[in-house]
């Protein structure tokens, strides 16, 4: 590549040149400056890049000077930002998912059956199986392949408000007004276990311990409206341990990889529990109203376990080996986490957010201010580069995952913006709203790149299936849409 | 055995209660009747009371409509039918407050009251003809009809020019002449005739004023409410609309 270089170089002789020093995020550096012509493009810095690094298979990056994207050329670049061509310019690289989520852009189906509001929708890990939650009380199960209902899990007594798949996606539970938890088998329809009772008002969150600390799926964290959070022990049906110390009703629950729990309450702060002992180690303060919403950087890697998307198929397979499930899960993780730790997000009541570092320190990194309505929810990029946060105030923002950096807004909706949904290669992102649209965003772009028309009502509850081939909305309407 | 009596004699009470209601007369009776009847209403009423209760647990095990996912529990955000009313009210508001007047209400004047009924005709028996008995306001080209064909009778001795204009914040009075009848609340009868009863808007001249527009033009006409009876009067008073 020196060599082809050095003949681009021989031709035009008049180009300027510049040395640039290849650099990943962290830092460090890759190889020593070399230069190159000044109106080199995107792609052959790819070439260098790949090279250098020695990969198998080229994968694809993004490069940045000083934050600005090189998109044309370098010499575009550098002459916007005004940087001197005589130093020795620093070029970071980022490495791009390999695979590529298409947008969706029509409604396969509208499946009917349940008689109430549609309030929650999840894929399960592998995106095989997929179950919604409802006003009727019901969970229903459906069939992907052929986009028909399969089962109807009965039991609960008031509204299903939240559901949460285990990351082995064997088992399914599901949260309602009533403070019962009921766990469910997938491929059957029906309860296992005892129902699990103990809460006294709603369930407000469900979220289990992620498979890399426990192949079997054991342990579940509840959250309630009656400030305390309970940890269950699934396999013998009771609670291990009861978590209290939120003043007021808790919101979310997210589990870390770390073993470190983070709670958020609409008593104004998130606290960090060891998931062990059950022992409080921080509160972190600074809101000014309800927190709303916690998103975790290792969300997704988490919720999807050992399962890589680059390896989805038409048909989604089951995970099979827990052992190796736990290695894999394993592995993605620390890849994920590289030399930092888990970052944390909290949306809140009072119009922002708060980037937290929690497991080392009390004092937030970054706030994120520039709302005009409370955010009901945010998520990170499946990559951890991105934030999105989802407002009343009809915009979509999109912040960096890193300091928190205001990047973009995203307008187009009509009404308060209740869920979003990121595909799993980062770079588009769904949205759902109470003006009944669904809008798919291109974020590269920073535009809108399909609107999904078509439910008749709010949507309640938007899900993007880790393989990235469906998404599932659901709402007010009754109907679920794939 | 204090508690066996004890026991007895409140059974007992419910009978010899009974048995005086009965046995009683006089103005004691009818006394101690009106204060049983008070107590049997209380009874009644505390024993629906409890019926109720047996009859409402069986509601509540049906799941209420309006399901919401959890974050939005918590929330009261006003239903859309709530946001509707709202603005029906804030439209019915706007209209009302398009004649903010001083007199808002004033009381309706029949016709009977305003029309009297003239008999014409060889024996008197023809009753088609009607004087107007209140102050009116006809034009400057006013011309009668033809007597004979005349419906309405406006009298020359009821007809006025000019009417006595206050000004609400200068709290100064003018004579100013009148240039037409706007409305008269009672009927719309009147307004065509021009008949002024307390109430009226009325147009004025006010070029005497020396009121001017921002653009520069001069104002000369503008709305006044009359505030008295002219007919027992024998001048309109109004107040500006300002």
């Amino acid at each position: 590549w020196k060599a082809a270089l050095a003949a681009e170089a021989a031709g035009d002789v008049d180009v300027e040149r510049v040395l640039i020093q290849l650099q990943d995020e962290t830092g460090e550096v890759l190889g020593s400056p070399f230069d190159v012509p000044l109106d080199i493009s995107p792609d052959k810095l790819q070439l260098v890049c790949n090279a250098l690094l020695q990969k198998e298979e080229p994968v694809p990056y993004l490069f940045f000077v000083k934050d600005a994207e090189v998109v044309s050329s370098l010499g575009s670049c550098v002459q916007e930002l005004g940087l001197e061509t005589e130093q020795v310019l620093p070029v970071v690289y980022q490495p791009q998912a390999v695979f590529r989520v298409r947008a969706v852009a029509r409604c396969t189906s509208s499946l009917e059956g349940h008689t109430e509001a549609v309030i929650s929708v999840a894929f399960s890990p592998t995106g095989k199986y997929l179950a919604s939650g409802s006003g009727d009380t019901t969970v229903r199960f459906w069939d992907l392949s052929t986009e028909t209902p399969h089962h109807t899990a009965r039991g609960h007594t008031h509204w299903v408000l939240s559901i949460a798949w285990s990351p082995d996606g064997k088992k399914l539970a599901s949260g309602c007004k009533n403070s019962q938890i009921f766990l469910w088998d997938p491929i059957t329809g029906s309860q296992i276990g005892k129902t699990l009772t103990g809460h006294t008002k709603w369930i407000t969150w469900l979220c289990w311990e992620p498979l890399h600390l426990n192949p079997e799926c054991r342990y579940l964290a509840s959250t309630s409206k009656d400030c305390s959070i309970r940890i269950w022990d699934t396999v013998l049906g009771r609670c291990d341990k009861i978590l209290t110390s939120h003043t007021q009703s808790v919101t979310c629950v997210k589990w870390g990889g770390d073993g470190l729990l983070y709670t958020s309450s609409q008593d104004r702060t998130v606290k960090v529990w060891r998931a062990k002992d059950g022992v409080q180690c921080r509160t972190l303060q600074g809101h000014a109203h309800w927190v709303n919403t916690l998103a975790l950087s290792t969300d997704y890697v988490l919720r999807t376990g050992a399962f890589e998307p680059a390896t989805a198929t038409i048909n989604p397979q089951d995970l099979t080996g827990s052992c190796m499930c736990q290695h894999l899960q394993m592995n993605n993780y620390y890849t994920l986490l590289g030399e930092g730790h888990e970052r944390l997000v909290s949306g809140s009541d009072d119009f922002t957010m708060f980037l937290w570092n929690p497991a080392e320190e009390k004092k937030p990194v970054a706030r994120l201010t520039g709302h005009q309505a409370l955010v009901n929810e945010v998520l990170f990029s499946p990559d951890t580069r991105l934030i999105a946060s989802a407002s009343f105030d009809k915009s979509i923002k999109i912040w960096d995952g890193k300091t928190g950096k205001y990047l973009t807004s995203l307008r187009g909706h009509v009404g308060p913006v209740y869920q979003v949904a990121w595909s799993a290669d980062s770079r588009l992102l769904v949205s759902g709203s109470s003006d009944s649209t669904l809008k798919v965003w291109d974020i590269k772009k920073g535009k809108l790149n399909a609107d999904l028309p078509g439910h008749a009502d709010e949507i309640f509850a938007v899900d993007w299936s880790p393989d990235g081939q469906r998404v599932a909305s659901g709402g007010k309407d009754k109907c679920l849409r794939m | 055995d204090h508690h066996e009596r004890k026991r007895k004699k409140e059974s007992r009470e419910v009978h010899e209660r009974s048995h005086k209601a009965r046995k009683m007369i006089g103005l004691k009776a009818k006394l101690y009747h009106k204060q049983r009847h008070a107590e049997k209403i209380q009874m009644k009423k505390t024993i629906k009371m409890h019926e109720q209760r047996k009859s409402k647990q069986k509601d509540d095990d049906k799941t209420p409509e309006g399901a919401v996912p959890a974050y939005l529990l918590d929330r009261e955000g006003q239903s859309r039918a709530k946001v509707l009313s709202n603005m029906i009210k804030q439209k019915r508001k706007e209209k009302a407050g398009k004649w903010e007047v001083p007199l808002p209400k004033v009381r309706a004047q029949g016709e009977t009251e305003v029309l009297k009924v003239i008999r014409t005709g060889k024996r008197q028996k023809k009753a088609w003809k009607r004087m107007v008995t209140k102050v009116c306001f006809v034009g400057d080209g006013f011309t009668r009809k033809p007597p004979k064909y005349e419906r309405f009778i406006r009298p020359m001795g009821l007809r006025f020019k000019k009417a006595h204009v206050t000004h609400p914040e200068l709290k100064a009075t003018f004579c100013l002449p009148i240039l037409g009848v706007k409305k008269n609340p009672s009927s719309s009868l009147y307004t065509t005739l021009g008949v002024i009863t307390k109430g009226t808007v009325i147009e004025v001249n006010v070029s005497e004023l020396g009121l001017v527009t921002q653009g520069g033009k001069v104002i000369w006409g503008k709305y006044a409410q009359v505030t008295n009876n002219p007919e027992n009067d024998g001048c309109i008073n109004a107040v500006l609309l300002v």
